[in-house]
């Protein structure tokens, strides 16, 4: 197990130089001036300009600012915001448990309900059920998910009141960031209604995030577990003479659940892609938002660190679910 | 009283109308004895037993006029009831060893799960049976082995764990559907003698499903030779191979390749078997048989006793043999 | 007994080849047209495509005027609607379905040129990739690993961030984003033909390298990007208009549907009109071709499809 685990961090180096290669591409590519681009602003005077090279190191080679950079992150300084001038670093981990929070409420939802409805589509297969949960997950992964959160808004909350419109928790509520993740703090407050508020402020947001991955998992699990069903292994088990739930749900699912295992990894980075618009759509003070904000405010630093940053959780993600994979699979495990 | 009795055994894929894949089989078989099932691929000998076990799901249709194990009619059972029956008394090892097992769990657990749904057995009593039940099948090495994954045992192996599992439950019935065709010729010898060494010690009854005629002759004390998923002829081994009386099995065993050293091809019947569209009405050899009559095309031939054995025949043959 | 064979057999009459062995073409479409959602999917796109090509005419009016005495005029079917505009005006005055029936050009160009243009970069990449296994393929692999480590829209995003916003650099993002999906799928698939006796032949008669990757390998991969480019298209569709929706995409006033959803967002209670129907053609188009695209490839490889 352990060499196996070994094995899979070996191939996470390469790709982690990678990205920071492309990071840094990233922001020498941008048209004009280097330094107003880092500095922000525009039109500085030539003595100021000569100084912000040497200190930004600007005129020394490519490769060597390369290093540079990379050393820079090595010791954890990622820039500064060029509008809150607060480092990136700590403005990433005052928003990313937002997002977190938001993403696996959204992956909760899409994980049970996708593998309730694939289960149960694959053991009802050809009917109105079956029909009903192929036709809405092919609809789920057409359709742009802003325009989703957007009619999902229209209808429970300006129509019907059910939901709040945008944001984490109402105003009037104080709320101390303990750990950042409003359920939790909610509740360690003692504020009263406080959950209720900030439960009813999650509840479309992942709703809306998880639409996606839902759609992508019912189907897989369905077409998973309709291929496992035809198994031998599973004439063998009824033939032992146990209980038909047994058979499907510690029989069948064990084994349909390794393929879908791993498309529930690849959504992770679906999910950071939908936060993005989902947080904008409703003002979900996460790192989407940040980043999307950071663009349009031409605040570099935030947007390349900010990149980097979450395409390391990404990669990160994607080598838990590798070992997820391999402890829940003992073939590959013991593959080279 | 026997310890199985099949008669009329009609299963069907489809409607009322569609082609039946078993058709009108009669058998029976006494408890402690091994009962040999020979017939081509498609003849209907491994659906007859999954339909015993209750393993044919629909569209599958299964009629008979009786499908008793041990006093019990199997058709009137509910799927609980049939459930504490079947991988208990009633027992199956499969054909290929290497998928039989759930690649996800040991092999440990696999047996485990059979004591402790059939016998009650949990925790360390569970274990401990299993490990003997591995020692009993000659698992060497049964204690490094009960933590194992399929995927790490080789076929032998694995066919070996899949009888552990079978009568695990102390069946009185073992079916075995041929439990050597994906192995290899020198294990399928180990094998077959390990089933035959189970079978005489604990006394039961071993249906063995199987186109290898040598192992039939070998094992087997009656031997049900199927054709178009209807049952030939039943007889007892020495004789039946000695003086076959219906024209099926004789040309059967004409066939085996030891029979024609000499010839220029083997001998085999003309035409195929019949399918969907080309059902006869009368017997169901008519169309291929040697000795065919003008009869035998019109009428379904019953199965009667006959000298040695029962035939389902109007002419069977080496009969003048006392 | 029978009578004598003649000497010399002759037909009857000339068979027809076309009859006994249907053209790769009429096979194809035969096993296209069984999928019931893949021919409606055709059917919609083909639509979409009329409306894309003939837009000027076929629009009841110019997507950009704007009718002062119109703002925000419900559908037809709702009370203050007028067939004038049968979808009702935005909050500018502007004909909706205008709008969207020039919003379907724009989408079409942006899916067929990101399609084209990551399409042959990635066809060659994958190609050297699978011809070169040694020090170029791995090389060019792991660049493609780490374009794929972050999200496609996110680096739809980084690149929109650098180059600008607007149409083109639009095209250029999603052909970026799209590549590495395309490059690994046909060095897969060529590393699968490598093997074969029909290339190994090829190479013995003394095939140019050029002619052994486009002539002899290439047309034996197609099956799986051909599915895979109308997979891209659906994608692009759907990322252009995420972009144009966070303004980094198409600008306003040019009709890209995701761009009308932007500035809809604030008309939520007054005109659900001007959010609902951009997002519904976007919903539409992308499940038309999607159903096209699960089609094609039942049609073109039963093997890649999922246990049904």
């Amino acid at each position: 197990m352990l060499s196996f685990i070994a094995r899979r961090l070996g191939l996470l180096i390469p790709t982690f130089f990678g990205i920071t290669l492309l990071t840094f591409a990233l922001i020498r590519l941008i048209p004009g001036d280097p330094v107003e681009v880092m500095m922000g602003e525009r039109r500085v005077d030539p003595e100021m300009h000569a100084q912000a090279m040497e200190r930004l190191g600007l005129n020394k080679p490519l490769p060597v600012q390369y290093l540079d950079y990379v050393g820079k992150l090595a010791k954890g300084d990622l820039g500064e915001s060029l509008r809150t001038r607060e480092s990136v670093w700590s403005e990433f981990l005052t928003l990313f448990p937002a997002t977190l929070e938001l993403a696996f409420a959204a992956l909760l939802f899409a994980g049970i309900v996708g593998l309730l409805a694939g289960v149960i589509a694959a053991l009802k297969r050809g009917s109105l059920f079956d029909h009903g949960v192929m036709g809405i997950s092919l609809a789920g992964y057409s359709m742009p998910i802003f325009w989703w959160g957007l009619i999902l808004i229209m209808f429970f909350s300006v129509s019907l009141g059910w939901t709040p419109v945008s944001g984490r928790i109402d105003l009037l509520y104080d709320i101390e960031p303990k750990t950042g993740f409003m359920l939790i703090d909610t509740l360690l407050s003692d504020e009263e209604g406080a959950f209720k508020d900030a439960v009813m402020h999650l509840i479309l947001p992942a709703i809306v995030l998880g639409t996606i991955p839902l759609a992508v998992i019912a189907r897989m699990t369905r077409s998973s577990m309709l291929e496992v069903l035809r198994e031998d292994y599973i004439r063998t088990a009824r033939a032992k003479g146990l209980s038909p739930a047994r058979v499907v749900f510690v029989h069948g699912l064990r084994n349909a659940l390794i393929p879908v295992l791993t498309v529930f990894g690849l959504q992770v980075g679906t999910l950071l892609a939908g936060a993005v618009l989902t947080e904008t759509i409703f003002s979900w003070p996460g790192i989407g938002k940040w980043l999307i904000e950071a663009i349009g405010a031409r605040d570099y630093p935030v947007v390349q660190n900010g990149i980097l940053l979450i395409a390391c959780l990404v990669i990160l993600v994607n080598f838990v679910v590798d070992i997820l994979y391999g402890l829940a699979n003992p073939r590959i495990r013991h593959q080279r | 009283m026997s310890l199985l009795q099949i008669n009329n055994l009609n299963v069907r894929f489809g409607d009322a109308h569609a082609v039946p894949v078993v058709d009108g089989l009669d058998l029976a078989v006494d408890a402690g004895e091994i009962l040999a099932i020979v017939g081509e691929s498609g003849s209907g000998k491994s659906v007859t037993m999954m339909a015993l076990m209750g393993l044919i799901d629909a569209p599958g249709r299964i009629t008979a006029d009786s499908l008793t194990f041990d006093g019990t009619d199997m058709l009137k059972l509910s799927g609980r009831q049939r459930r504490k029956v079947v991988g208990k008394d009633i027992a199956m090892v499969f054909q290929d060893p290497m998928t039989a097992l759930n690649p996800s769990y040991t092999v440990g657990f696999q047996i485990e799960e059979v004591l402790r749904q059939h016998l009650g057995l949990k925790g360390k009593a569970a274990r401990q049976r299993a490990l003997e039940l591995l020692k009993k099948v000659e698992i060497p090495a049964a204690e490094s082995r009960l933590d194992a994954y399929p995927h790490q045992l080789s076929g032998g192996m694995s066919q070996r764990v899949a009888i552990a599992m079978a009568i695990a439950g102390e069946p009185k019935l073992l079916i075995a559907d041929e439990p050597t065709t994906a192995l290899d010729v020198t294990i399928q010898a180990q094998i077959m003698e390990l089933l035959v060494n189970l079978q005489k010690e604990r006394n039961m009854a071993l249906i063995l499903i199987t186109h290898d005629l040598a192992v039939v002759a070998e094992t087997a004390r009656r031997v049900c030779v199927m054709y178009a998923g209807q049952a030939v002829e039943v007889g007892q081994v020495p004789e039946l191979f000695d003086v076959p009386a219906h024209p099926y099995s004789e040309a059967l065993l004409a066939a085996i390749p030891e029979h024609s050293i000499g010839a220029e091809r083997l001998a085999t019947l003309p035409g195929i078997v019949p399918g969907r569209y080309d059902r006869p009405d009368g017997c169901l050899l008519s169309p291929r048989c040697p000795y065919v009559q003008d009869n035998c095309r019109r009428q379904r031939p019953p199965l009667d006793p006959q000298a040695h054995s029962l035939v389902r025949c109007f002419y069977p043959l080496n009969q003048e043999v006392a | 007994m029978t009578s004598p064979i003649p000497k010399s057999v002759t037909p009857a009459s000339p068979v027809d080849q076309s009859l006994l062995y249907p053209s790769p073409y009429k096979e194809f479409w035969h096993a296209f047209a069984q999928n019931k959602g893949a021919v409606m999917g055709l059917a919609f796109m083909c639509l979409v495509v009329f409306c894309a090509l003939f837009a000027p005419w076929v629009a009841p009016h110019d997507p950009s005027e704007q009718y002062r005495d119109f703002l925000l005029t419900p559908p037809v079917w709702l009370e203050g609607g007028t067939w004038q505009f049968i979808l009702g005006t935005d909050e500018l005055g502007r004909d909706l379905l205008s709008r969207l029936i020039q919003g379907a050009r724009l989408s079409l160009l942006i899916g067929l040129s990101s399609v084209v243009m990551s399409l042959i970069p990635g066809i060659l990449l994958g190609l050297l990739a699978g011809f070169f296994p040694n020090f170029i393929g791995p090389s060019i692999m792991r660049l493609m690993d780490v374009m794929l480590a972050l999200p496609s829209l996110l680096l739809a995003v980084a690149i929109v961030a650098i180059l600008g916003p607007g149409l083109i650099n639009t095209v250029i993002a999603i052909a970026i984003v799209s590549l590495p999906s395309y490059v690994r799928l046909t060095r897969a698939a060529v590393m699968g033909e490598l093997n074969r006796d029909y290339v190994t032949a090829a190479r013995l008669a003394g095939a140019s390298l050029p002619r052994l990757m486009f002539v002899t390998v290439l047309p034996n991969c197609m099956a799986p990007l051909i599915v895979q480019a109308t997979l891209s298209f659906s994608s692009a569709i759907l990322d252009a208009a995420a972009l144009g929706f966070l303004g980094l995409g198409v600008q306003p006033p040019t009709p890209e549907w995701g761009t009308m959803l932007a500035s809809a967002r604030d008309y939520i209670e007054r005109a659900w009109w001007v959010v609902s129907l951009p997002g519904l053609t976007i919903l539409l188009s992308v499940l038309a071709i999607n159903l096209m695209g699960d089609g094609l490839r039942d049609a073109l490889d039963p093997k890649l499809k999922n246990a049904a």
